[in-house]
């Protein structure tokens, strides 16, 4: 094994060895999880039922208001404002005394304000009472006609098929691309940060604990940050291959829970749905239906690009990283000020992003996604849309090529700051000094 | 043959001449002693023997030959004076990690890991880190990391800074015993009475410039200033002579003579011997190399200025 071997293995087996690796890596994706079931279940536990006593002297309501999972109707004529609660009612509805379908001066009186939830719920209730009633009598059909008509109406799809895959059925879901893009994006910027500082620490670290120049004295300062950004860059796939492990399963786990001829069918009917599947619960349709509209995505190409451009962004920026801990000493706040500089581009990239991705083919979008310093981030939220629907080979190949020499770039200029830094000790450099460095 | 030759060496900085024209060679086997007032141009001139910098001019040669950083830096040990050791990392991950850097392969290194902590009371330390540490233990460790791949070439910048009397001389033995077994040491410092006691050899360099250069026996007599201690059983009254005369006269019967040009010894003892002196004790006094260090410094800034360089 080569001497930069030696110093991969060091770096990488010094932070994966760590408690708080193993910790945050298991623990993230469960935490992540657990906020998202815990506001779930806080935002279900908050809906208390409510029991509404009714008191409708037209008896227009009576025919099609339903009680449901929220709200319980009762139509009781014995029930005016001064005993509604003693009768076990939260609230009472008192419609309109006069004008048949009149749509305003409905009252709703209760001891306390009934949540938000319930308030829409009942008001929604009432509109659409009233709408079927409207309907029935100005058509003379029955009001339960025409909620089964609804619904057929509601079940309407549009699906957008690209051009060049009519025919192939692949259907194209624009929603479900730029979620991907943005989660796959963000997630590249997030890991560029903090492994980016996880490598300028470590610069600091050998710097300020003098142990730079013994090692220098064995290996070539460039074989050293080579090195530490190599191994922590493994330190960062290490943990993305876990998460991805672990989505695996969570998602095999919930599979496995749909009974087979379920998955069938929806596979058959590509996520549209109607009233033969009823006996099976709602959720697992709605697993089913997850699941089916994941298919549509080519997932080894999107998985391959997030690798290639988290390791491409990685080492762009982290050489730059590199660079400026060698430069700085202990002090956390001269590093800050020159880690300004390198951390704006990033931000840049993130502000391009969210424009880019309602319109991924716009002018902004493809040259965004060229330039090696924002690509990483802009073409990994175009590249969901659909390779080579939305972005052409050559726009990829050109974009991953430029951050291919991008960062064989970044790596060289830093290695001459790197170089010299590593073994000044004194005030913090200029910006004039680094680049005096840079050219010696 | 010299085991290493520096010629000419320059390197200048934007604010200063670091090293400027340095020539020297050093014996296989022997303890060379590198002298010089803080900011004199050791560290940098170090740096450049052991390939971390490039001469602006001048070339090191090592065994005979351009030195080569890539292959023959497994042939040094370096010890700097800014010296440091992962903190988080095990004490003998970290020997076996510095020793693989240097080429040894994982085997040799654990032996001779094993064989250096055994001889150095350092077998329990194997699995503490190096923050548990103390100063001196830490050295001791920096100074077995530095030379367990049996280099042959061994630079040590301030070996005993830090170590208390006893960790200095099982330190020191370990270096007699090296230099012993074939390997050249380079010993850079500024406390003279250890260059004085190890050194065979010594240079000594000031604001950039070499201004001496030779054995620690030939400097010692180049500086020596005729000065003699003599015993007396009672102070005798000493006359006027052409012979000497007395630069220092103590309450315990001893006189401190300067002889003057073209005196002997002999002429000296003989003049006491016929006034009847009863002489108890003649002995030649010889400089410090801390006086002829301070002598040779003296004058010049303490603190080095900063200038700028046209070069």
């Amino acid at each position: 094994m080569g001497k930069i071997g030696l110093i991969i293995k060091r770096e990488y087996l010094s932070r994966v060895r760590k408690k708080t690796f193993i910790l945050t890596t298991i623990l993230t994706p469960l935490l992540f999880v657990g906020v998202i079931g815990l506001v779930v279940f806080i935002t279900v536990k908050n809906v208390t039922h409510q029991t509404v006593a009714v008191v409708d002297p037209n008896g227009y309501l009576k025919q099609s208001l339903e009680s449901n999972s929220v709200v319980t109707y009762t139509f009781d004529s014995n029930v005016d404002t001064s005993n509604f609660a003693d009768k076990g009612y939260t609230a009472i509805l008192i419609a309109p005394q006069t004008g048949i379908n009149k749509t305003s001066n409905f009252q709703l009186v209760s001891d306390k304000s009934l949540s938000s939830i319930a308030n829409d719920r009942i008001q929604d209730d009432i509109a659409t009472t009233l709408e079927n009633n409207i309907i029935s009598d100005s058509l003379k059909i029955d009001p339960k006609l025409i909620e089964a008509i609804k619904k057929r109406a509601d079940e309407t799809k549009l699906v957008q098929i690209k051009k060049d895959e009519y025919g192939t059925l692949q259907q194209s879901n624009f929603k479900l691309a730029s979620s991907i893009g943005y989660v796959t994006a963000f997630l590249i910027y997030i890991t560029l940060f903090i492994y980016g500082v996880m490598v300028m620490r470590g610069v600091m670290e050998e710097k300020t604990n003098r142990i730079a120049e013994v090692i220098v004295s064995s290996v070539k300062p460039f074989q050293l940050m080579l090195g530490k950004i190599i191994g922590i860059g493994a330190v960062g796939l290490t943990q993305f291959f876990i998460w991805i492990i672990l989505l695996f399963g969570i998602s095999t786990i919930l599979t496995s829970m749909i009974p087979p001829d379920v998955l069938h069918q929806m596979q058959q009917q590509q996520g549209s749905f109607n009233a033969s599947s009823q006996q099976t619960s709602e959720a697992v349709q709605t697993i089913a239906a997850a699941k089916s509209t994941l298919s549509t995505i080519n997932w080894p190409l999107v998985i391959g690009c997030f690798v290639f451009f988290f390791i491409g962004g990685y080492l762009f920026y982290a050489s730059l990283f590199a660079a400026v801990g060698s430069a700085v000493n202990e002090d956390i706040q001269d590093a800050q000020s020159l880690t300004f500089p390198i951390t704006l581009p990033i931000i840049i990239a993130i502000i391009l992003m969210i424009n880019c991705i309602n319109d991924p083919t716009s002018q902004l979008a493809t040259w965004s996604s060229l330039v090696p310093f924002f690509s990483p981030i802009v073409m990994m939220a175009r590249v969901p849309f659909g390779v080579p629907g939305t972005v052409p080979y050559w726009q990829l190949g050109t974009s991953m090529a430029l951050l291919v020499l991008g960062f064989l770039f970044t790596t060289w200029l830093s290695a001459k700051i790197y170089r010299t830094g590593i073994l000044m000790y004194g005030k913090k450099p200029t910006w004039k000094e680094l680049i005096k460095w840079a050219r010696m | 043959m010299a085991i290493l030759e520096a010629q000419n060496l320059k390197k200048y900085f934007a604010t200063q001449k670091a090293v400027d024209d340095i020539s020297f060679s050093i014996e296989r086997g022997s303890i060379f002693g590198l002298l010089g007032p803080n900011g004199a141009g050791k560290t940098t001139l170090l740096r450049m023997i052991t390939g971390i910098f490039y001469p602006d001019e001048g070339q090191v040669l090592f065994d005979g030959k351009p030195f080569d950083p890539l292959n023959d830096i497994q042939y040094i040990g370096y010890m700097p004076e800014e010296r440091g050791l992962y903190k988080k990392m095990k004490i003998g991950e970290q020997a076996l990690y510095l020793a693989q850097l240097k080429g040894l392969p994982k085997n040799d290194a654990m032996r001779l890991i094993k064989e250096w902590f055994a001889r150095l009371d350092m077998q329990t330390w194997w699995n503490k880190k190096v923050e548990d540490l103390s100063k001196g233990m830490s050295q001791k460790l920096q100074f077995v990391t530095t030379v367990l791949h049996q280099p042959k070439l061994i630079i040590l910048d301030e070996p005993f800074s830090g170590l208390d009397p006893v960790n200095s001389n099982v330190i020191k033995d370990e270096i007699f015993r090296l230099a012993k077994e074939g390997s050249t040491i380079i010993f850079s410092t500024h406390r003279m009475e250890q260059v004085e006691e190890i050194c065979d050899h010594i240079v000594l360099v000031n604001r950039g410039k070499k201004i001496l250069d030779g054995t620690v026996r030939n400097i010692k007599q180049q500086f020596k200033e005729n000065l003699f201690r003599i015993g007396f059983a009672e102070t005798p009254v000493v006359g006027n002579n052409n012979l000497f005369e007395v630069a220092k006269k103590t309450d315990d019967q001893t006189l401190i003579v300067r002889l003057n040009k073209g005196a002997t010894t002999n002429s000296v003892l003989s003049h006491f011997l016929q006034n009847g002196a009863n002489i108890t004790s003649f002995n030649e006094i010889l400089p410090s190399l801390n006086e002829i260090f301070i002598r040779q410094v003296e004058g010049t800034p303490a603190a080095r200025q900063f200038q700028t360089v046209t070069a």
